[in-house]
């Protein structure tokens, strides 16, 4: 369980705004992030990293505690066990693939880890090759695999993928996805893509000027009613597919995500990003402790 | 007067080398902190640093010899407890040498810093590594093309040094007497054959460090 509590204020190109944000991430979540740029993503990835400080705030990752300004503390980013993936990929030029793998690992570690990422992201035929003779998914996927080297428990990865076209992009969702199961990783993505968000995450929350924007919770409430068996629920179209023998829509509601039974009439006049309500029949709602 | 003139060439090449590996050893970490600093006091430090590329050599050289004179504070302190003569002598001539070529160690290695995506050292640190192990296997060695401009520019400039050289070192033979001193000595003796040979070696070399320089760097550009 990583429990954070941060305030920042931040300069964006909109003006000065302040970062405020509480958020409870479960260990082995996958949370997706997104709002429009500028809304702070990046700094919360960059200050859960530790290469920002905020002004006020307290993060305990399990029993540790990585930042409390009350308490003085502050511990560097050397210390806190996070994989970074940027969007740049930051690979050392000066290195081969083999050699930046090689570089995260720590002082008597087993060189064990870097054979099974090097078979998990199937880098085998590029050891050899400096950054610059590959593709911007293939150092993506070194990226990636180097960011496990020290086998961190929070992998942070900074809209990794939106520099890549489709295919490839879909490629390395597979490897982020199978990376995230085998290593029991807690990670973040920063995306703008829904068909990502949707594919690998189990949660997404949205920055609005760099708080956690509530789903049109208002709205939600007035139509929510229970008295004739059906609850309304505003959400987004976040993906249209078939299911077996008919088609489903996937509904942003909130941070979660609906999956909806739907008609080839549906399908024609929806599109992502639409706005849509749900309605559930519900004979009986029940109250159940989280 | 044959062991005249390579006397004066080893001295010149002695003084641009001794100068020149200091000077790497005082550049990289300024250029480190100068990159790195978001101090305000940055543009002073910088200013300071750049000053002998706009000052006559003759005010600086001027300046040392007041500051390096045993009748001064600091030149009595030195002769009193370490018996060092700074003027008119090998030693004076590297510490005017190291002032007045800095900013051209300084200069190159600090943009090379500047120039890297950021995002490098920040993988690195995310990986567990120091400040200084960043320095040195990620930064340094992809800077290379930069450290070395830095290097040969220092270098080069220390051997065609002039003015700050006539003011504090002035013309001893095997001490203080290096090349471009030889050239103006014997142009006054109207010595001219002289003054083309010291000529002549000096039009040579800076030609072929800087062709040296360019070719390497493109070399290392293109297997970047």
């Amino acid at each position: 369980m990583i429990q954070t509590s941060l305030r920042k204020a931040l300069h964006a190109a909109t003006g000065p705004m302040t970062l405020d944000i509480q958020l409870d991430i479960l260990t082995g979540e996958f949370l997706a992030i997104t709002g429009a740029s500028g809304s702070g993503k990046t700094t919360l990835l960059r200050l859960l990293a530790g290469l920002e400080k905020p002004e006020e705030g307290r993060i305990l990752v399990d029993d540790t505690v990585w930042l409390d300004s009350a308490r003085g503390i502050q511990l560097p980013i050397q210390e806190r066990k996070v994989g970074l993936v940027f969007q740049e990929y930051a690979l050392f030029p000066n290195m081969t693939v083999r050699e930046n793998l090689e570089y995260g690992l720590g002082k008597g570690q087993s060189k064990v880890i870097i054979d099974e990422l090097i078979g998990i992201t199937e880098l085998e035929q590029l050891l050899d090759r400096y950054p610059a003779k590959l593709s911007g998914g293939q150092q993506q996927r070194v990226a990636l695999a180097r960011a496990l080297v020290r086998r961190p428990k929070l992998l942070l990865l900074d809209e990794p993928l939106s520099a890549l076209d489709n295919r490839m992009r879909e490629r390395l969702q597979n490897y982020i996805l199978q990376v995230h199961q085998a290593f029991s990783l807690t990670t973040l993505l920063v995306s703008h893509d829904h068909r990502e968000i949707f594919k690998l995450a189990d949660r997404v929350i949205s920055l609005r000027q760099g708080k956690i924007s509530q789903p049109d919770l208002p709205e939600t409430v007035r139509y929510a009613n229970v008295s004739d068996g059906t609850f309304r629920l505003s959400g987004e179209v976040l993906q249209l597919e078939e299911a077996g023998s008919g088609f489903s829509v996937s509904v942003l509601i909130g941070t979660n995500v609906l999956r909806v039974p739907a008609t080839m009439e549906d399908l024609r006049r929806l599109q992502p990003g639409d706005r849509v309500e749900v309605l559930v029949d519900a004979q009986h709602a029940m109250l159940i402790k989280a | 007067m044959d062991s005249g003139f390579g006397q004066t060439l080893l001295l010149t090449f002695q003084l641009a080398a001794v100068t020149t590996v200091l000077l790497l050893f005082i550049g990289v970490p300024l250029a480190f902190l100068l990159s790195r600093t978001q101090s305000r006091f940055k543009p002073i430090l910088e200013a300071l640093i750049s000053m002998p590329l706009v000052l006559p050599p003759t005010v600086l050289g001027f300046y040392l010899l007041l500051a390096f004179s045993p009748r001064s504070a600091l030149g009595n302190w030195l002769v009193e407890t370490a018996n060092i003569r700074l003027v008119f002598s090998f030693a004076g001539l590297v510490i005017g040498s190291l002032i007045y070529s800095l900013p051209f160690m300084v200069q190159p290695i600090q943009s090379g810093f500047e120039s890297l995506p950021k995002h490098l050292r920040e993988a690195s640190y995310s990986l567990g590594k120091s400040v200084w192990q960043t320095l040195l296997r990620v930064e340094l060695p992809n800077i290379k093309p930069a450290v070395l401009t830095g290097i040969v520019l220092a270098f080069a400039h220390t051997v065609g040094e002039f003015g700050v050289i006539l003011m504090i070192g002035g013309n001893i033979p095997g001490e203080t007497r290096v090349a471009s001193i030889a050239i103006y000595d014997e142009v006054e003796a109207l010595n001219y054959g002289m003054a083309n040979q010291y000529a002549l070696v000096l039009v040579l070399f800076a030609f072929t460090i800087l062709a040296l320089v360019y070719t390497i760097n493109r070399r290392m550009l293109r297997t970047a």
